[in-house]
């Protein structure tokens, strides 16, 4: 496993940045330039296959997928950034507060942490839709309160292991207070957790904003999104499959790239993991 | 041992009763008037004033709660507030279907998985355990909607082989229920599938080091067999814990697949609630699925400590 874990985390990290890299600058890109306007309805070119001008084709209102690919590419990023954001400020201090509390506040803490992990994005999307009506911001909270638990409990478990370290102990006895030893030594030691957290939780929030968005709870029309995308060229499938395949790439690729990159980080800041090689 | 499951079984009870406050808290509470946004805001004043008093919406929100939790207790769901028809009969009934939608999904999953996973472990310093792994890593990365449009794509638009949608009950024609049986299904298992021959490569790893399997091999048994006859057996523990949790993870995956395939289910029944703002049947549906995970989660516990005896006495 020696040399070869390492490389293969290497391999990993660059494949998954590249695909990840891909997904943010068409997203980017997407602010500056498309090749057609992604939301005119053009009957002219209904249903058009790959071409010079069109070179994905269109759809079946004659819209350009290059250009609705891209400007999915960025609320796809956009809910991921939001939602992973969410999960992060609200599990990251979380985990290191049930790491650093009292013995039952931690594990009542870590309780309530496993209970939300029963309301998947899914449901929670599904409830606060049925009140609120549908809409992005639905999505983003849905997706990033229902990915808290894996920051905690990431968090948490690396907490748990800086603080039984040595120079916890000597900040501890040089009198430094809790508040400062959480965050001078225990958030700055996490930090790698965190980062490989983040990314596998951007793959879990891409392949739940295509989901909702599939079912109608996400970005609502006329904004293009992936998952949408997939769920207009259902009705089509049967005489043009492509519309179908073109976001289903997207979305896979996307997945990927975060899974790829998250494996990889984390092949390379697991300390369990070095002391193997 | 009995302690254990004892405070196992309290965290439970604690769960249920609190995730039950939250769904109740998010349906009708949050609305502010359930009888409003279930008849829109167009309704008449006295309209909603009947529904609130059809459904006793004007009682106090302890009161409502107590008799909520009562009639889940007791399987009287109420009644919808569209329909006005009873609630429990048609989960009864949809529930099966789900049942029959995740459960074969399970099969398909262990199906790909076990050989998928041991071959990719017992080659995992080859090319081919290497090309195994990747196949597996892009599995995951396929959301079960999407394998499903694929499926479709190709076994029902482009083979014809299968129904591309729809829905018969088992007893009423069993070969048409397999034949759309097999594509949903697929497209839940294939990609837990891919989730799970990870688990099962790295546990089969593990157990290709151990002492016993080298004896085996020793004895004259080629790699295969002896992981077959011996190893697979030790190598099971961890992956019957995945594919417990990964139930859950396949009900939740199935209420959007029914709506790929048309298949009347829970999840459809969840969603055409959501689009009718029909909010009991929402409460009702959610809650039960968040318990069927709870429950779940619980019985997996208990199966742990049942299969791995050293458990029972750690800590």
């Amino acid at each position: 496993m020696s040399g070869r874990g390492s490389r293969r985390g290497g391999a990993a990290v660059l494949v998954g940045g590249a695909l990840v890299a891909l997904v943010v600058l068409m997203a980017l890109l997407s602010f500056l330039w498309t090749p057609h306007d992604p939301t005119l309805v053009d009957a002219r070119v209904r249903l058009q296959g790959p071409s010079p001008a069109y070179w994905l084709g269109t759809d079946r209102f004659g819209r350009d997928l290059v250009s609705q690919l891209m400007v999915g590419a960025r609320t796809t990023v956009y809910v991921g950034l939001v939602a992973v954001g969410i999960a992060a400020l609200v599990g990251v201090p979380l985990g290191v507060l049930a790491a650093m509390a009292p013995r039952w506040l931690g594990e009542l803490l870590m309780r309530a942490n496993d209970l939300l992990l029963a309301f998947p994005a899914l449901l929670l999307a599904v409830m606060l839709a049925a009140v609120l009506g549908a809409g992005t911001g639905v999505a983003m909270v849905a997706i990033g309160v229902s990915t808290v638990p894996s920051f905690a409990r990431v968090v948490r478990a690396g907490s748990l292991q800086v603080l039984r370290s040595d120079f916890v102990l000597a900040a501890r006895a040089a009198g430094r207070r809790p508040w400062g030893v959480a965050v001078r030594h225990v958030l700055p030691n996490v930090a790698g957790l965190v980062i490989v957290q983040a990314s596998v939780a951007f793959a879990i929030a891409v392949l739940a904003e295509a989901a909702l968005s599939f079912l109608g709870f996400g970005t609502p029309p006329p904004t293009p999104s992936w998952g949408r995308m997939l769920q207009e060229s259902q009705s089509l499938l049967f005489t043009d499959p492509r519309l179908a395949v073109v976001p289903g790439v997207a979305v896979a690729a996307a997945v990927l790239g975060f899974n790829l990159l998250g494996d990889g980080l984390r092949d390379r800041l697991d300390p369990r993991l070095e002391a193997r090689r | 041992m009995l302690l254990r499951v004892l405070t196992r079984l309290a965290v439970l009870l604690a769960s249920l009763a609190v995730s039950s406050l939250v769904v109740f808290a998010f349906m009708a509470v949050l609305p502010g008037d359930p009888a409003r946004v279930a008849l829109g805001v167009n309704a008449s004043e006295a309209a909603v004033q009947q529904l609130r008093s059809d459904f006793g919406l004007d009682r106090p929100l302890p009161t409502q709660y107590l008799e909520w939790v009562r009639g889940l207790l007791t399987l009287d769901l109420g009644e919808s507030y569209i329909s006005r028809a009873a609630i429990a009969p048609q989960v009864l009934d949809r529930a099966q279907v789900t049942l029959w939608l995740v459960g074969a999904g399970m099969v398909v999953a262990v199906l790909v998985a076990v050989p998928l996973g041991s071959l990719a472990a017992l080659t995992s310093r080859s090319p081919l355990g290497v090309l195994l792994s990747a196949v597996s890593q892009l599995g995951v990365a396929v959301p079960a909607f999407l394998a499903g449009i694929l499926l479709v794509a190709v076994f029902a638009v482009g083979l014809g082989w299968l129904p591309a949608s729809g829905w018969t009950p088992p007893a009423q024609d069993p070969g048409r229920f397999l034949s759309q049986l097999v594509l949903p299904a697929s497209s839940l298992g294939l990609v837990q599938g891919a989730v799970l021959a990870r688990y099962v490569r790295s546990a089969v790893l593990e157990v290709l080091g151990e002492d016993y399997l080298r004896t085996a091999r020793a004895k004259g048994l080629r790699p295969g067999p002896a992981l077959v006859r011996h190893g697979l057996r030790n190598a099971a523990v961890p992956v019957v814990t995945v594919l417990g949790l990964q139930l859950a993870t396949l009900l939740v995956g199935a209420v959007v697949v029914e709506r790929v395939f048309v298949v009347p289910g829970l999840g459809s029944l969840l969603l055409d609630a959501v689009a009718n703002r029909d909010l009991v049947v929402i409460q009702d549906v959610v809650m039960l699925l968040v318990a069927a995970v709870l429950v779940i989660n619980f019985v997996v516990d208990l199966l742990y400590l049942a299969i791995d005896p050293r458990l029972r006495t750690a800590r």
